[in-house]
């Protein structure tokens, strides 16, 4: 931590003196002496410092960010706007984007993880989109540990306080719990929202002459520079004293600010939007002059301040909440003017757009910084990683990604599946894996989230269709027949072996659970959420990290349309897993049509497809008892097969309900399945060389969806299933009140489902 | 047409939920109205929705009271209107004393979004004509929602019949288990001494369409047109 710069609170008043002090190394500061002309003053290095920071800047991922695949048929808005949008036809655009928020809650979890909430929101009500859900990734360490319980109840507390007052509904998640995370947890959250095309409004429409208002929140002493000082460096001693740099959020004015502006947007008074996040002030006009081709002339005097004597500095650099750039179309002052005040919001003319491309700051008659634009915004130094991954690779690569066709061969308590009669020593087993799979139930890898989600409103707006706890969640459009479908998944076990394999397995996992739904993928928005990339390893995380994702959007078919990079995941020098969070968004011609997640029928087959080649080396399972290694595989063009024979047999109606075998395996996705009705079922294993019955019953690998179908469509799926060259095994039957897997296991349903809904709220030392 | 005004706080987020509701409903015509210009003339039913209004700052409900709209809402009431306010609307008309007790924060001091199940105590009002004893299935989604009275209150308004709903079990019993927020007496919902204005935590306006999992609240807001015969009402268990 000797590296970052001393922040403390008496210091934050005070602009840095030397470039060092705003984040930014010898290279980059000579850079900023030529790009500029001369000695920038000490606001025009805390700009370039807050511009040039990793979490504005992208300075180690720019390169690696453009191999991503951004095209498709349905993109109507790709990366590089506060969010992405996919057209979904009828005038109507999707607009959605992922963030971190992983610094700020590491120091302060609640506000910390409510902004981040508040962030999001804005990026997508910016564009003109009003926000219909929103999703949450989060990670967090062992929560036996009551540091990390309080962690937790912060991040969940302040995600419950922001959405539910904005009243946003909070509609899917991924939760895990990993040692990776325990001093550096991670906060993602991504927003879904809808506009109709000719609403949608980007950074770019600022014009010459035209006037710029600042509008929400007064600006305070809060979350100065927050992006430069403390999302862009690892966590460490002095970390709390980072604490000035969270910001507090105001989820009240959020809700006036996102209702003014959309009805900005309707009433078609505005040119150019912008929230006000990392960075603040400097990032926003910057910006929007950056992608305007303009300038802009500010006089921070005229900035509503919550504080007294704040100086330009304090103004340009802090990170208060709930604010937004707004550039109005020349002749609508007035009208803007006028919604601001019906919603009792401050909104002050700040300044106006000029035509010479540059940011002039002004205090009243003080000219205190005159920078260019395009130099904040665009120019940050790119830096080239792959050499530093490169020296990681020849040392670690070597057996990486080969084929595993079987599972851990070298660890097995168990000899293969009996075939004898059952004994009282086979009795035994039985009741022991049947304890085994109660265990893993409830343990915090698998059990419900319903003791977390149910804090979280989830049915406001009267859109969800399908809230938190299936695959995916189901929205609906209202006056129109079809719908979307949502989800937000991470593959870190996977992942902390071979990054490469954990994010290909997060795009398949993420899109397999729309397909669960019966949706077709769009499109995915990603977070890249990696350590120090200064570092050999963290170099080789992060660009393996991409490659996973491109290799997976190429054989899926699914482009990334939006995204966010959070690097110096770190703490004491250890860095995180590296974890690709990956939010896919898909859609249903008809909503109605979706695939319900019931237990089916008595009578109905259960149905295993995909991948049965799996394997405890990176399971809940073999976590729950010290086993994690590799090595892990995708075969992405199974799983490319796999969705398409599922969506293909779900366009025939002969699919009655899905569901994705994740952590835990076949096991808990049978028990699962069982579970959403209380419907029991009667199976056996799928009879695989080599599987011991542990291995089959709770193996994890990525490809395999289990279904349940009428028996009078088996061979109708049969036969689809060999026309998609996808591996079938039926299982066996729904009905009773037991879920039997012959001949190791058998448990009543209610057990089960006790297990299962009680474990987290245990875990956690809350009421379940 | 009946015709029924949605009101708006500054930071109410069941509005358009209300009024999406209620166009399902033939024969209801709805206008959103903001809180300061509200004017409930020419209306025969206002509904506050839900929401954190004031973003719930100080008490829920506790500066919405002071709105121009509130003032509208008491005018309405006194000639007679009819008021329905859900969660927030709830909070706002007990704050405005428009129905006896509070609503204080729940019992285990955390949001509940759930479904939850409230038994008709009475069907005297226009709402709950023709549900008597009728257990109805509705989302909840609430912080502050656990309703409190002093023991005077609490007992003149259990003996004056104007306890609403109760949260209840599958079996249709108020147990504790069933009471998702510490309400005294697992109360749900009240109304007031004339019956006219009816107060409750669960969305009735959530539940309108079986694609959203269930439909009793259409069966409460549809009454706004089709008031039925009233049935006896529910004895208390």
């Amino acid at each position: 931590m000797s590296a970052s710069p001393a922040l403390g609170t008496t210091k934050t008043a005070q602009p840095n003196q030397i470039p060092q002090d705003a984040g930014l190394t010898e290279y980059e500061a000579a850079l900023v002496r030529e790009l500029v002309g001369r000695e920038p003053n000490a606001l025009e290095w805390a700009m370039f410092g807050a511009m040039w920071s990793e979490h504005c800047g992208y300075k180690h991922s720019k390169k690696l960010l453009r191999t991503l695949p951004s095209r498709g048929p349905s993109v109507a808005v790709g990366p590089g706007e506060n969010a992405g949008a996919v057209d979904l036809g009828g005038g109507l655009l999707c607009v959605f984007k992922v963030e971190s928020h992983n610094h700020p809650s590491a120091i302060e979890p609640f506000q910390g993880a409510a902004t981040g909430v508040g962030g999001i929101l804005r990026d997508v009500f910016a564009m003109g989109a009003r926000p219909t859900a929103v999703l949450n990734a989060l990670f967090f360490g062992d929560p036996s540990d009551p540091a990390v319980r309080r962690t937790i109840a912060g991040v969940t507390g302040g995600i419950s306080f922001y959405g539910n007052c904005v009243g946003i509904p909070d509609v899917a998640g991924h939760i895990s719990f990993e040692p990776g995370y325990a001093d550096n947890p991670l906060v993602n959250a991504m927003c879904v929202g809808f506009a109709r095309s000719e609403d949608l409004r980007k950074a770019s429409g600022a014009r010459p002459g035209s006037a710029v208002y600042l509008v929400g929140s007064d600006t305070g002493r809060d979350g100065i520079a927050g992006a430069s000082l403390l999302a862009s460096f690892e966590l460490g001693t002095g970390s709390d004293e980072k604490r000035p740099s969270v910001q507090v959020g105001n989820p009240f004015l959020e809700k006036l600010l996102l209702e003014a502006t959309l009805e900005l947007v309707e009433a078609d008074a505005v040119e150019a939007l912008q929230d006000l996040g990392a960075a603040g002030l400097t990032c926003a006009t910057s910006e929007v002059a950056a992608k305007s081709g303009v300038g802009m002339r500010i006089d921070v005097s005229l900035v509503p301040r919550r504080a007294q004597l704040m100086t330009p500095y304090e103004v340009m650099l802090s990170e208060s909440q709930e604010r937004m750039l707004v550039v109005p179309r020349p002749g609508r002052e007035r009208d803007v003017e006028q919604i601001f005040k019906r919603w009792e919001l401050h909104g002050s003319r700040i300044g106006k757009v000029i035509d010479e491309p540059m940011l002039r700051i002004f205090d009243a008659d003080e000219q205190v910084a005159e920078l260019p634009p395009r130099s904040l915004a665009d120019d940050a130094p790119e830096y080239d990683i792959a050499e530093l991954a490169e020296s990681y690779r020849s040392e670690s690569d070597e057996g990486a990604g080969a084929r595993s066709g079987t599972g851990d061969p070298t660890w097995s308590t168990e000899g293969p599946a009996s075939t004898t009669a059952p004994s009282a020593d086979a009795q035994r087993q039985t009741a022991k894996i049947g304890l085994e799979l109660l265990d893993l139930l409830a343990s915090p890898a698998v059990a419900s989230r319903r003791a977390i989600y149910r804090t979280y409103d989830q049915m406001v707006g009267t859109d969800t269709v399908v809230g938190p706890g299936a695959d995916a969640a189901v929205m609906r459009i209202k006056g129109r027949p079809d719908g979307i479908a949502i989800a937000i998944d991470a593959q870190p076990r996977i992942a902390a072996i071979d990054p490469f394999v954990g994010a290909a397995a997060a795009v398949a996992e993420a899109t397999r659970n729309l397909v669960c739904m019966g949706a077709t993928p769009l499109a995915i928005t990603d977070c890249l959420n990696i350590g120090n990339p200064e570092r050999p390893k963290g170099a080789w995380q992060l660009t393996r990290t991409v490659e996973g994702i491109t290799a997976a959007c190429n054989a899926l078919g699914v482009p990334v349309v939006s995204g966010n990079v959070s690097l110096y995941n770190a703490t004491y020098g250890a860095d995180i897993w590296p974890t690709a969070v990956i939010g896919a968004v898909g859609r249903f011609a008809d909503v109605t049509k979706h695939i319900a997640p019931t237990s089916g029928k008595p009578g109905d087959l259960v149905l295993l497809a995909g991948n049965a080649h799996v394997s405890l080396g990176a399971s809940a399972y073999g976590a729950s008892r010290g086993l994690h290694e590799g090595p892990v595989t995708i075969d992405l063009a199974l799983e490319a097969r796999l969705q398409r024979f599922v969506l293909a047999t779900h366009a025939r109606g002969a699919i009655r309900a899905a569901h994705d075998r994740d952590a835990g395996g076949l096991a808990i996705a049978l028990a699962e399945i069982a579970i959403r009705d209380g419907i029991g079922m009667k199976v056996t294993l799928p009879a695989i060389r080599g599987i011991d019955k542990r291995v089959a019953l709770f193996g994890e690998a990525p490809s395999g969806i289990v279904l349940v179908i009428e028996p009078s469509r088996e061979g109708e799926v049969r036969a689809l299933a060999s026309e998609h060259d996808v591996p079938l095994w039926t299982l066996g039957t729904v009905g009773g009140d037991l879920l039997e897997v012959a001949p190791v296991l058998g448990m009543p349903v209610s057990a089960l489902a006790d297990a299962h809904a009680g474990g987290l709220g245990t875990a956690l030392q809350r009421d379940a | 047409m009946t015709r029924v005004a949605i009101l708006r706080y500054p930071g109410t987020w069941s509005e358009r939920d209300f009024a999406h509701a209620l166009s399902l409903i033939e024969g209801v015509e709805t206008e959103i109205q903001w809180h300061e210009d509200a004017d409930l003339r020419g209306f025969e039913a206002a509904i506050v929705p839900g929401g954190f209004s004031y973003g719930d700052y100080l008490r829920a409900g506790a500066i919405a009271k002071l709105s121009p709209g509130t003032k509208e809402l008491r005018r309405f009431a006194s000639e007679g209107g009819t008021i329905l306010g859900s969660c927030n609307g709830f909070q706002i008309l007990c704050e405005a004393g428009l129905l006896p007790g509070a609503l204080i924060r729940n019992a285990d001091l955390q949001y509940r979004s759930d479904w939850v199940r409230i038994r008709v105590e009475n069907d005297r009002t226009r709402f709950t004509a023709g549900l008597g004893g009728e257990v109805l299935r509705m989302p909840i989604g609430n912080g502050e929602g656990c309703w409190v009275a002093d023991p005077e209150t609490h007992a003149r308004v259990e003996a004056a019949g104007q306890i609403i709903f109760r949260y209840v079990d599958e079996r249709g019993v108020a147990t504790p288990a069933a009471n998702p927020n510490g309400s005294l007496g697992n109360i749900a919902g009240v109304t007031n001494e004339t019956g006219n204005v009816v107060g409750l935590m669960p969305h009735p306006e959530r539940c309108v369409e079986a694609l959203l999992g269930g439909a009793d609240g259409y069966r409460m807001l549809a009454n706004l047109v089709a008031a039925r015969q009233g049935t006896a009402s529910a004895l208390y268990r």
